[in-house]
């Protein structure tokens, strides 16, 4: 490869109970690009991008094998503190889920946690990351509402703010979209483009448009199985595998 | 259109003419139980005003609630003592259960694997329906002598165990299952994608919990123990088999006291001779339904406009 691989996993197996969800991953993921997952519902997208960040701990039911490289350290069997991992990752869910506080204190939260708590120092680190997602204007006079007033793509763009203030390195976007109008869709999608130089995204999809328009990386799964992976150009323009064929040419979903 | 599908177009409407009057008579009955159901409430409250009214004339509502004198044969009727008790052991059985509730719910709903609460849901439920006179007989075979032979002695005391204290804890067992069930599914009704937020920031699973989980249910917390204060307070078969039954305000726990359902439950019907003496009954079960009703709404309300807002 000719790029810095960031994440590699390497034989990660998964399992709910007895259900075997991911089956085998090995997937490299490459550094300040944008790696897209596709497959269709149920593939495993979700659970992949949870292990990542190890949120399928609080899962009692779950059991994990294999290894997630991250720089090189296997943060599956590390002694690192699990907190400090999470925070190296920026979350961005389905749908917004602001924490029960006001907008400045969703932001501060974060910084907070890290020992953070100047508040000269917050307040500028808030204007900041709220103008980095074009939210300041939309907000400043009324840092104090519960954020849980905002519309759904503000609230959207406040959890991406959120993510961004701990400073992680990589950010991991679950369909991030797929709640919110197309105005909405494409700030966050701009947003994605411009960050990708100084982050590691790591974002699913079930957008082929989207996909095609900003992914670097792809990789496509089927039934908890990766099925292929390369660039965005060898997926789009040369798929080897008839499964990603036939989800290209949108036959499943 | 043929003569076939037109019988059936009669024959359908007049089905469908049937099914209407069915669903209009369906209604009228509904409508009717539902006027009961509402009415009651009213109609006991208006009852029990116009029987404790004979006593409202001739004292003030304000003499009654801070009067200590309770002298039913010289006509002296001051609730004081027994309003007293009851507060007693509702906030203590309240301070003893909102700690178990609260991070019992929180440990069955955050940490505990999934078949530990499929188990403990229906134990919960079932102690919430045991009868109140087993805790009570209970609470005479254990918790009054283990107060009065240990734990009051402990602390320097003599008494027979029979008090505010016994009484408080034979609620919170009553109470606890109660307030659990409602923490349990509040807990439970809370996104897992919210926890999963302020772990991805970098918060502890414990700082989750403090600042974000227990904010999200703040309001939902309140009012479960609202409604089981409500609970407590005229909770009665139970308490007046351990609390003592003195008529004195209790200034500690190992006190005897005597609430308010107790008088009721111990006296009415006994000393009716005593002139004004049911109206002073009424009265107390009077104030009894109207702090619980007051506590009951206010929790419900909570409820409401907590879920509204999130
Ligand atoms: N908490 C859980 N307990 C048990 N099984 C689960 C749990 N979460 C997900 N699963 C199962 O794991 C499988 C993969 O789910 P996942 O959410 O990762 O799919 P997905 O690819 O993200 O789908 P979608 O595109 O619909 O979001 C599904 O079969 C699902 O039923
Ligand atoms: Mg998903």
């Amino acid at each position: 490869m000719m790029e810095n691989v960031k994440i590699r996993i390497k034989d990660l197996n998964l399992y709910f109970g007895k259900q075997h969800i991911l089956k085998n991953i090995n997937v490299e993921i490459p550094e300040k690009k944008i790696t897209v997952i596709m497959g269709p519902s149920g593939c495993g997208k979700t659970t992949l991008m949870k292990s990542l960040n190890r949120l399928t701990d609080l899962n009692p039911d779950a059991r994990l094998s294999g290894s997630i490289f991250i720089d090189g350290e296997d943060i599956l069997h590390t002694s690192e503190d699990i907190t400090k991992i999470r925070k190296m990752m920026g979350l961005l869910a389905q749908r917004p889920y602001p924490l029960p506080m006001n907008i400045y204190n969703n932001i501060a939260y974060g910084l907070r946690i890290s020992g953070r708590k100047n508040k000269r120092f917050l307040d500028r680190r808030i204007e900041h990351y709220l103008r980095q997602v074009n939210l300041w204007d939309e907000v400043k006079d009324r840092l104090r509402d519960p954020a849980g007033a905002l519309s759904i793509g503000q609230q959207q763009r406040l959890c991406l703010a959120r993510g961004l203030a701990v400073d992680p390195e990589i950010i991991l976007a679950d369909e991030p979209t797929s709640a919110l109008d197309p105005i909405s869709s494409q700030t966050i999608e701009e947003k994605f483009l411009e960050l990708k130089s100084n982050y590691t995204i790591v974002l699913v999809t079930h957008i082929l448009r989207q996909a095609k328009r900003i992914a670097d990386h792809v990789v496509f799964m089927y039934l908890g199985e990766v099925v292929e992976q390369g660039t965005a150009r060898e997926i789009f323009e040369n798929p080897r595998e008839d499964k990603t064929k036939s989800y290209l040419k949108g036959l499943f979903y | 259109m043929s003569k076939v599908s037109l019988t059936r177009a009669v024959r359908f409407k007049r089905i469908q003419v049937s099914r209407h009057l069915r669903d209009k008579m369906n209604s009228a009955w509904m409508l009717f139980t539902m006027v009961i159901v509402v009415v009651m409430p009213l109609i006991l409250l208006i009852g029990l005003y116009l029987k404790s009214a004979m006593l409202l004339n001739q004292h003030s509502i304000f003499h009654l609630l801070f009067s200590k004198e309770w002298k039913p044969l010289s006509g002296e009727f001051g609730f004081f003592p027994f309003i007293v008790s009851s507060v007693w052991v509702t906030v203590v059985a309240l301070l003893i259960s909102a700690p178990v509730c609260l991070l019992t719910s929180i440990h069955l709903t955050q940490y505990a694997k999934k078949w530990v609460l499929s188990i403990m849901h229906p134990v919960i439920d079932m102690l919430a329906g045991i009868p109140s006179v087993i805790f009570g007989v209970w609470g005479i075979l254990v918790i009054v002598p283990a107060i009065g032979n240990y734990v009051a002695p402990f602390f320097g005391k003599t008494v027979s165990g029979y008090s505010i204290l016994a009484g408080a804890i034979v609620l919170s067992i009553m109470i606890i299952p109660f307030i659990l069930n409602i923490l349990i599914e509040i807990f439970k009704t809370i996104p897992v994608e919210l926890s999963e937020a302020s772990l991805s920031l970098g918060a502890s699973k414990w700082q989750t919990i403090k600042f974000v989980l227990v904010k999200k249910a703040f309001p939902g917390i309140v009012s479960a123990f609202g409604l089981g204060m409500s609970r407590a307070f005229g909770e009665t078969i139970a308490v007046l088999m351990v609390v003592g039954n003195v008529t004195q305000i209790p200034t500690g726990v190992f006190q005897p006291g005597y609430p308010l359902p107790a008088l009721i439950a111990n006296n009415y019907g006994e000393m009716l001779s005593v002139p004004l003496y049911d109206s002073a009954l009424m009265l107390a079960a009077l104030i009894l339904f109207v702090v619980v009703l007051v506590f009951n709404f206010a929790s419900r309300l909570l409820i409401v406009r907590y879920e509204r807002h999130f």
